[in-house]
């Protein structure tokens, strides 16, 4: 019986979690404010963290907000306070035909993907991902394959944010 | 809990490559005082020379380890030569021009490094995250290399440019990497292929899905038609010793991973791929070299021309035989020599705010400068595929493997094309030498170490052409155990 | 199991409870006089002139990037700390070498002055 209310409970949080992000993501796109669609996204990014955690998944719901709700959203609202916003707004949203192209593109890919995946049940195998203990501390699961079997990547990764650190200092810091 | 082996050895070269990229990033800023920064090149120089010092000691030996995601065989020890070497050419050329044309700083040469150790990482990994990262290591530093020139407006073009739809590029890809995953669960190359296998997913949607998301991912990187519309801008805009890089080495790192993936993990799906890349192929050649024609930039030109030989490589991967792997192999280091020769050349004919990148700029200058234009000959010539130069072979092989596998009307498109190639190749080489001037070209400072590379790369160019065999059957020996 | 998510739900709802409770509370308690200035938007301060669009200077992107980048390094701290107990030295030098190489990064950022507000 409590266990009925927890799934019903459950579902109706999922519900009501997708919807919200799904609405926040129509905004996201339709506002002509871009500091509007930043907050949307904002909004959009929790949303899909909740979805994580019914999915088990503390680990990405945590990354969800700490790197993009948090870090990410911060940097798309300086860009587009770099940006000289008022020439956008003027111009507002116009047809043209490479959009009518890239949305039926768009459709094309999404449509396939679906059908991929709906039309066929995935036949992967199943990974270890599912055992009581595993559901309960996802954390330790994704850090002992981390630094485990996925160490040599992890290390590489040092290389690529490096990388990207230099690209940052180096485009846009004043020169001597 | 098991902790994992760790095998330093293996990635050594990577090692080495990453060191001194580090090296070069604090030496620059320890002694950022200096204003010739060319002596932070030099110490690239040491580290990629002791990185592929490194390789070669590891030839004969197939090894895997980190959890099987990366391995060292004859495959991952052909290219890894062959970056070396780009880098190497590309590191020799830019010390003369960074300082000419202002972009003289420490950074640029570790990006370079890091640039090949991504490329390094692509052809070794058997994992597919391990050739993600490698291409993203690779690409991020490219983009960053493209916009050095902040104050040029074509240059910052093109660095957003290939960023956006590079990241694109790099999302269609990765939705390619999750959809095997679903499909199989695994991301190892030879698990996948087995999984694949005993399953017979063959007509799996998700799986045909994901070879259509790769084939565009990869297809950006190596600038196949229709992922081509950004190279002419790119090539363009970017620094020329950059642009070379890019041509030879970001080509040959496709290449590379394209080649690993299709052929060791989805072997199965060899004849669904083949009529798309045979389609993709023939439109690469064909707009490569037809576009081609009416470009008036050097540099354009020259990035058509790119788009077209990924074309003729693109014929060898249909072809898919023994001779052809080994001749795609034989093509990417022969392309490197000619390609970033022919880009040395453009360096050497600029000056401090006079690139004379305009084709028309090469009027005359054959007496002028004789052996400047000797070399640019030889490379074009070479890149037109006329014998007894590199750029010959590479095609005959190519050709022959598309018509050993009964490719017949892909070898005569392709031969057709490289007819059509002559054209434009000869063309720059008829206004050197029968031209007169338009306008006198003075003054230009030869490099010491531009020279050095370019005396290189046409030992390189006719070295493959002269004694191919050496190189084919390192080639050969290479793609042992790959298919 | 999700369960133990149950107070954090009972600690959002109580918040958004507690705070509607306040707006709405002294709305229907307090009393209000309607004047022209009260129902502006800003009770103090000068009206904005002009435009509130400006465009920020370029620096506030550099330290956006790093910030970003020494968030997602954080992020991997996270499993790395929950497992350290069971793996010891090992873990304790994988970490090493990552964050060994990303103080790289931090020397080169701080040497090239990317730090300062000039």
């Amino acid at each position: 019986m409590a266990e009925n209310i927890g799934t019903l409970f459950q579902w109706l949080i999922f519900l009501g979690v997708a919807f919200i992000s799904i609405l926040a993501s129509l905004l996201l796109v339709t506002r002509k404010n871009p500091i509007h669609s930043a907050l949307f996204l904002v909004l959009n990014f929790l949303c899909v963290a909740v979805l994580y955690i019914l999915l088990y998944s503390q680990f990405i719901a945590i990354i969800q907000v700490v790197v993009y709700a948090g870090a990410i959203v911060m940097l798309i609202v300086f860009v587009i306070m770099l940006l000289d916003l008022e020439v956008e707004l003027r111009s507002g949203l116009k047809f043209s035909y490479t959009k009518l192209i890239g949305g039926f593109l768009a459709l094309f890919f999404f449509l396939g993907i679906f059908y991929a995946v709906v039309a066929k049940s995935p036949t992967g195998k199943i990974g270890s991902s599912y055992t009581s203990e595993n559901i309960t501390n996802n954390v330790k699961a994704v850090g002992e394959v981390l630094f485990t079997q996925y160490l040599f990547p992890f290390e590489i990764v040092s290389i690529l944010l490096v990388v990207a650190m230099v690209g940052a200092v180096i485009l846009s810091k004043k020169r001597a | 809990m098991k902790l994992p082996e760790i095998d330093l050895c293996l990635i050594a070269p990577e090692i080495i490559v990453a060191a001194f990229g580090f090296f070069v990033l604090l030496v620059d800023v320890f002694f950022s005082k200096r204003e010739n920064k060319a002596y932070l090149g030099w110490i690239s120089l040491v580290g990629i020379f002791f990185a592929g010092a490194l390789a070669v000691t590891q030839a004969g030996s197939v090894k895997s380890g980190f959890e099987g995601m990366f391995i060292s065989d004859g495959y991952a020890l052909f290219f890894r030569i062959t970056f070396l070497i780009i880098a190497f050419l590309t590191v020799l050329i830019s010390m003369g021009y960074t300082q000419r044309e202002g972009i003289a700083f420490g950074e640029y040469y570790a990006l370079i490094l890091f640039a090949t150790l991504g490329m390094m990482l692509m052809a070794a990994g058997t994992h597919l995250v391990i050739i993600f990262l490698g291409l993203e290591t690779m690409s991020i530093s490219i983009y960053i290399l493209a916009g050095m020139m902040r104050e040029d407006k074509r240059s910052v073009e093109a660095a957003l440019k290939y960023f956006l739809l590079g990241a694109f590029a790099t999302g269609f890809l990765l939705y390619g990497i999750a959809l095997i995953y679903g499909a199989t669960g695994s991301l190892y190359l030879k698990d996948v292929a087995s999984y694949i296998a005993s399953k017979n997913l063959l007509r799996n949607p998700m799986l045909l899905m994901s070879l259509v998301f790769l084939t565009i991912g990869f297809g950006f990187k190596i600038a196949s038609v229709p992922f081509h519309m950004w190279t002419p801008d790119v090539y363009e805009g970017a620094p020329t010793s950059i642009t070379a890089f890019m041509a030879t080495g970001v080509k040959a790192a496709g290449f590379s991973a394209l080649v690993r993936v299709f052929f060791s993990a989805l072997p199965g799906f060899r004849p669904d791929w083949t009529s798309i890349m045979w389609l993709i192929a023939v439109a690469t050649m064909t707009v490569g070299n037809i576009v081609a024609i009416s470009q008036s930039n050097i540099k354009r030109m020259l990035a058509y021309s790119s788009i077209a030989h990924a074309g003729y490589i693109l014929v060898a991967f249909v072809a898919g035989n023994d001779l052809g792997v080994s001749g795609i192999l034989f093509y990417l280091m022969a392309y490197a020599f000619m390609n970033i020769g022919a880009f040395t050349c453009v360096i050497l004919l600029g000056k401090k705010g006079e690139e004379n990148t305009l084709i028309r700029d090469y009027a005359g200058i054959g007496f002028k400068y004789p052996l400047l234009s000797a070399a640019m000959t030889i490379f074009l010539l070479s890149m037109a595929g006329i014998p007894p130069l590199g750029g010959f072979m590479a095609k005959f092989y190519v050709f022959s493997a598309a018509v050993k596998e009964k490719f017949y009307w892909l070898a005569i498109l392709g031969v057709l094309n490289s007819a059509v190639s002559v054209y434009y190749y000869l063309r720059v080489t008829v206004l050197m030498y029968f031209r007169e001037p338009e306008r006198e070209i003075t003054g230009l400072q030869f490099s010491p170490a531009a020279v050095a590379a370019l005396v290189l790369a046409v030992i390189g160019t006719l070295y493959m052409g002269i004694f191919p065999s050496n190189v084919l059957s390192f080639a050969q020996k290479s793609i042992a155990g790959l298919m | 199991m999700l369960i133990e998510y149950l107070a954090i739900l009972i600690y959002i709802a109580i918040a958004i409870g507690f705070a509607l409770f306040a707006v709405v509370a002294s709305h229907l308690l307090g009393q209000r006089k309607r004047t022209a200035l009260k129902e502006a938007p800003y009770e103090c301060g000068m009206t904005t002139v002009g435009s509130s669009f400006r465009r920020i200077p370029i620096k506030y992107y550099i330290i956006a990037m790093l910030f970003l980048l020494f968030d997602i390094e954080v992020v991997f701290l996270y499993p790395w700390a929950v497992v350290f107990k069971q793996m010891k030295s090992f873990a304790f030098i994988s970490m090493a070498v990552f964050i060994g190489i990303l103080l790289i990064a931090y020397i080169y950022i701080w040497k090239k002055g990317a730090l300062e507000w000039e």
